[in-house]
């Protein structure tokens, strides 16, 4: 146990101490490119990790992608005509918001549609459950009885 | 009734069982991106030629021609392991190999064609990475063909092998570029 304990707390150092190595250092001059320029590093994929964004990749690539975007923010374009030139070059996959079209509508949708499947059949089950309460308010039949003495004993009729 | 409880969670299980296989083996190259820029033209570049700085190099350079251009730097290990394969395409004469050195040392680099040999008819020197982005680049090695209108055909991410080379690259070039003639 303390052993367990001793590990946890030093993954916790490091989880904590990580932000702390922040992978890129800019700091644009201009407040608002600055914010913009955060937002974007932040839903550009780093390709080279995948699973990584721009603003936390130390790869070669994400070096220059983010001078890329630093570059063009600068130049004055919006973050659409940022993006689209990323994806014009690298593909859909570099952005984490996949933009909804056909081929990417069920990625949208599923989770609604999981999620009410699921609503529904929690409020089957509530439903059921409470009308098996409702049910119980009547004598216990004579079979249940006979299978469990204990349960029958505790009921008051 | 208590039968119907069971089944549907078991044949929902069942389905993503069998789409999580299929998705397994449908992917063998999973996270392997196909590059949009395949049926696009080559993206222009002029930058410093490596044997003479004072040269630039650009992929018009070799237009009218099947080539390919290879992205590679001396820091990088998988660089190493298909060197052998770039100097067999080299040494058939098949199709001219335009060397896109990435972030590298010009030292390093001429070190490295010294010790390897150079397979490269032209190499530039893009320390920056400015060419790379506009290829579409995201790790070296990875290799382009790129047909005599100035069209990237093919783009391979990771290392060249004999197969990968014979499997896909050989397979796009016209007969006459067939190491037989």
């Amino acid at each position: 146990m303390r052993k367990f304990i001793t590990a946890l707390l030093a993954t916790m150092t490091f989880v904590m101490v990580v932000p702390a190595f922040a992978v890129d250092p800019t700091e644009l001059e201009d407040p608002v490119l600055q914010e913009r320029y955060k937002n974007l590093t932040q839903e550009l994929r780093c390709l080279m990790c995948q699973s990584n964004t721009l603003a936390d990749s130390p790869s070669q690539s994400s070096e220059d992608l983010r001078r890329q975007v630093r570059e063009m923010l600068v130049a004055g374009k919006t973050d659409q005509e940022i993006r689209d030139y990323m994806v014009e070059r690298y593909g859909e996959f570099i952005l984490f918001r996949p933009p909804f079209s056909g081929r990417t509508a069920w990625l949208w949708i599923a989770p609604g549609v999981l999620l009410l499947i699921g609503a529904i059949v929690a409020v089957r089950i509530v439903r059921h459950r409470s009308q098996l309460v409702d049910a119980d308010d009547e004598p216990l039949d004579e079979d249940s009885a006979d299978d469990s003495p204990v349960q029958g004993s505790t009921h008051n009729r | 009734m208590k039968i119907n409880r069971f089944v549907l969670p078991i044949a929902l299980f069942a389905v993503l069982v069998v789409l999580l296989a299929l998705g397994v083996q449908r992917l063998p190259q999973k996270g392997v991106l196909q590059s949009p820029l395949v049926g696009k033209p080559a993206p222009e570049f002029s930058l410093p030629n490596l044997m003479d700085p004072s040269r630039t190099v650009s992929p018009s350079d070799l237009k009218g021609k099947w080539f390919l251009v290879n992205v590679w730097g001396s820091w990088c290990p998988t660089c190493v392991y298909e060197h052998e394969t770039l100097m067999d395409i080299h040494r058939s004469g098949i199709i001219p190999i335009l060397g896109l050195n990435w972030k590298d040392e010009n030292h390093l680099a001429m070190q490295w064609l010294q010790q390897r040999g150079n397979p490269y008819e032209l190499i530039a020197v893009d320390k920056e990475g400015r060419a790379i982005v506009d290829w579409g680049v995201y790790g070296a090695p990875e290799t382009f063909l790129v047909n005599p209108d100035g069209i990237i055909v093919h783009k391979h991410v990771g290392a060249l092998t004999p197969q990968v080379w014979q499997r896909d690259f050989l397979s796009r070039l016209p007969a006459s570029n067939s190491p037989s003639s």
